[in-house]
């Protein structure tokens, strides 16, 4: 199986554990959409070397991975397709920053490592949020719902007739791949001559498909904008979520958690 | 060369989200009420395509490795800057989410880096500028390549600075920077190859395609000045927050006079002003200068005050081995307790 066809069977997966119905989907999509950039914000707002306060917010993920019953290796599956990026970002700290920031007993920790790590635990909550949210939400509510809370409605446009073909002309390019693939002598990718001429039947069929559809659009009433099947409604549920998780994330950022746990459990110095 | 989530800092992140969500909302705006609006299909599946042909490699010439579409060009010309941009950002979007490619806060960031600069820069000013409005195939190759290598010496950049303005990552300016430029220049070689060969393919199948594009008018260099005046505002706020290491600076060279200094450390703050910050943040333990170690509350304020950096420099020195162990461990207890809440959650629920 090709890499194009893992990916899009990857995509099409996401998008069906989106349809399941879980507490965590029937939530608005608007107050998932707020909720993520609100998470994603507080993860990014810790200092380099802050890595113990960092760990409370796990629990967001943990919550919503269990309430939303998403598959654990769907979860670690992605981190670990994402890995090799937070690596590559991190791996010059410990090389960098060499000098000693704190001191366990006879262990000297150098400053390298301590951001190292945080830079991998950052990875770690930004994904599993984005991920949650679109395993939780699927991509086209999440639009909606961006659409909702005053995105531009061309852009809006664009991002669900992009998921729509993405997969249509994913999957003739890698029809294309496999069939030069096949018929190359020693596997490798096609040089840049070949690959203008497959990427520019790609466009041209692209191009073809986009003016029939739009001719097909248009004669259907196509205004610029897509209409949502499924109606917005802002219950109590979706204040509580957004409240708690806000205030979840006030107090992981400002109240120092781990801390004051592990002063509680009498590692306090 | 996209940027990451874990790299970016909340100053660096948002002030490119607001640049580029801008840009978004301009664009947006550009082509409201127009013929473009309704031609929503046909970007929306030129979208797909950039999407599909970036995943069909290419093999370099005499090196072994292979390399993919940037896209950012090809869109621009095929459908306008204001459009492409609107294009080339969805891309980013849907690689920052099913494939976490980047992050949805460095989002900003690359669309910013990857699609800003090919689509408000590089076409009109560079592309435009060499082709002309009838171009040749001389004259489109030419365009391609030059505008190919200099959207991406851009881009790259663009990567350096805002990871150094992050302050994340350890990497020092100028070493990322002759890191990245060359590779880019390569890069940008290469995509303006592949652009071009894409387009010399186009030119003789279907050159009525290529002559689509929306032609830059005067408003085009109107909305470049516009962009550089707000990239000239955004780099004056991430700056002012390394001049905001200054009155830190003052504050610790007073705390120094008080005498309880060793004598070697101010040598060590003769460093440029990105190391500085880091240099301060761990040369600060030494001195066991410990505004409210006790309480975290004015730590955090510290962290509020100061940006990123300031807080570090504020939350830094609250760490010795015992609070730092205690953290340790509670964060190891927070993470055991997670994992077990979720268990015990999903147990829950599984019951009938």
């Amino acid at each position: 199986m090709s890499r194009i066809d893992v990916l899009a069977r990857d995509m099409e997966s996401l998008d069906l554990l989106a349809s399941r119905d879980t507490p965590v989907r029937r939530l608005d999509p608007r107050a998932k959409a707020a909720v993520t950039a609100m998470f994603l914000g507080t993860v990014v707002s810790f200092g380099k070397y802050e890595i113990a306060e960092m760990t409370p917010l796990f629990l967001y993920p943990a919550a919503i991975l269990a309430l939303g019953q998403v598959p654990a290796r769907v979860l670690f599956r992605y981190l670990l397709f994402a890995s090799p990026f937070a690596l590559l970002a991190g791996m010059f700290n410990p090389v960098l920053d060499r000098e000693t920031a704190i001191s366990l007993g006879a262990l000297d920790v150098p400053g390298g490592w301590i951001s190292f790590a945080s830079i991998m635990l950052r990875f770690m909550l930004t994904v599993s949020a984005v991920l949650l949210l679109l395993a939780c939400t699927g991509y086209v509510q999440v639009c909606a719902a961006l659409g909702r809370l005053g995105a531009p409605r061309i852009v809006i446009t664009q991002f669900l007739l992009l998921h729509r073909y993405m997969f249509i002309l994913s999957d003739e390019a890698a029809r294309m791949t496999r069939a030069h693939m096949l018929r190359s002598r020693d596997g490798r990718g096609p040089g840049i001559r070949v690959w203008a001429s497959l990427a520019g039947h790609l466009l041209l069929h692209a191009h073809d498909r986009g003016s029939r559809t739009h001719s097909a659009m248009l004669a259907r009433g196509f205004d610029g904008s897509l209409p949502s099947l499924r109606a917005f409604r802002w219950s109590w549920a979706d204040t509580c979520f957004l409240a708690g998780c806000g205030g979840f994330f006030v107090l992981a950022r400002f109240g120092n958690l781990a801390e004051r746990l592990g002063d509680l459990m009498g590692f306090a110095v | 060369m996209h940027m990451a989530d874990a790299l970016v800092s909340s100053a660096v992140g948002g002030a490119m989200w607001a640049a580029s969500a801008g840009l978004a909302g301009y664009s947006a705006w550009k082509l409201k009420g127009e013929a473009a609006e309704s031609r929503a299909p046909l970007m929306g599946v030129l979208g797909a395509f950039v999407f599909a042909a970036q995943m069909v490699n290419f093999s370099i010439p005499m090196t072994g490795s292979s390399g993919h579409l940037g896209g950012g060009l090809i869109l621009a010309v095929l459908l306008g800057p204001h459009a492409a941009f609107i294009v080339m950002f969805s891309i980013l979007a849907v690689q920052a989410l099913f494939f976490a490619d980047g992050g949805l806060l460095a989002l900003g960031c690359n669309a910013f880096n990857l699609g800003f600069w090919p689509c408000f820069v590089a076409y009109p000013l560079v592309f435009r500028g060499i082709a002309g409005r009838e171009p040749g195939r001389g004259r489109l190759a030419a365009g391609s390549m030059a505008a190919g290598i200099v959207s991406l010496q851009l881009g790259a950049f663009g990567v350096v600075a805002q990871t150094a303005a992050s302050g994340i990552s350890d990497l020092p300016f100028g070493m990322f920077l002759l890191l990245m430029q060359p590779i880019h220049l390569a890069i940008g070689v290469v995509e303006g190859a592949v652009t071009a060969a894409l387009f010399s393919f186009v030119a003789k199948a279907r050159p009525e395609i290529l002559a689509h594009g929306a032609e830059p008018g005067a408003g085009a260099l109107r909305l470049v000045l516009a962009a550089f005046a707000v990239a000239a505002v955004v780099t004056g706020g991430v700056l002012s927050w390394f001049a905001s290491s200054l009155p830190d600076g003052l504050e610790w060279s007073m705390f120094k006079a008080s005498g309880k200094e060793e004598p070697d450390v101010p040598a060590k703050g003769i460093r440029s002003s990105l190391a500085g910050i880091q240099e301060k943040t761990a040369v600060l333990p030494d001195y066991g200068f410990r505004p409210g170690a006790e309480g975290p509350g004015s730590m955090d304020a510290g962290t509020e005050a100061g940006g990123p950096p300031g807080g570090d420099s504020a939350a830094w020195p609250a760490i010795s081995a015992g609070t730092t162990l205690s953290g340790l461990v509670g964060g190891l207890a927070v993470l055991v307790l997670a994992g077990l809440a979720g268990f015990c959650i999903r147990f829950i629920k599984r019951r009938p």
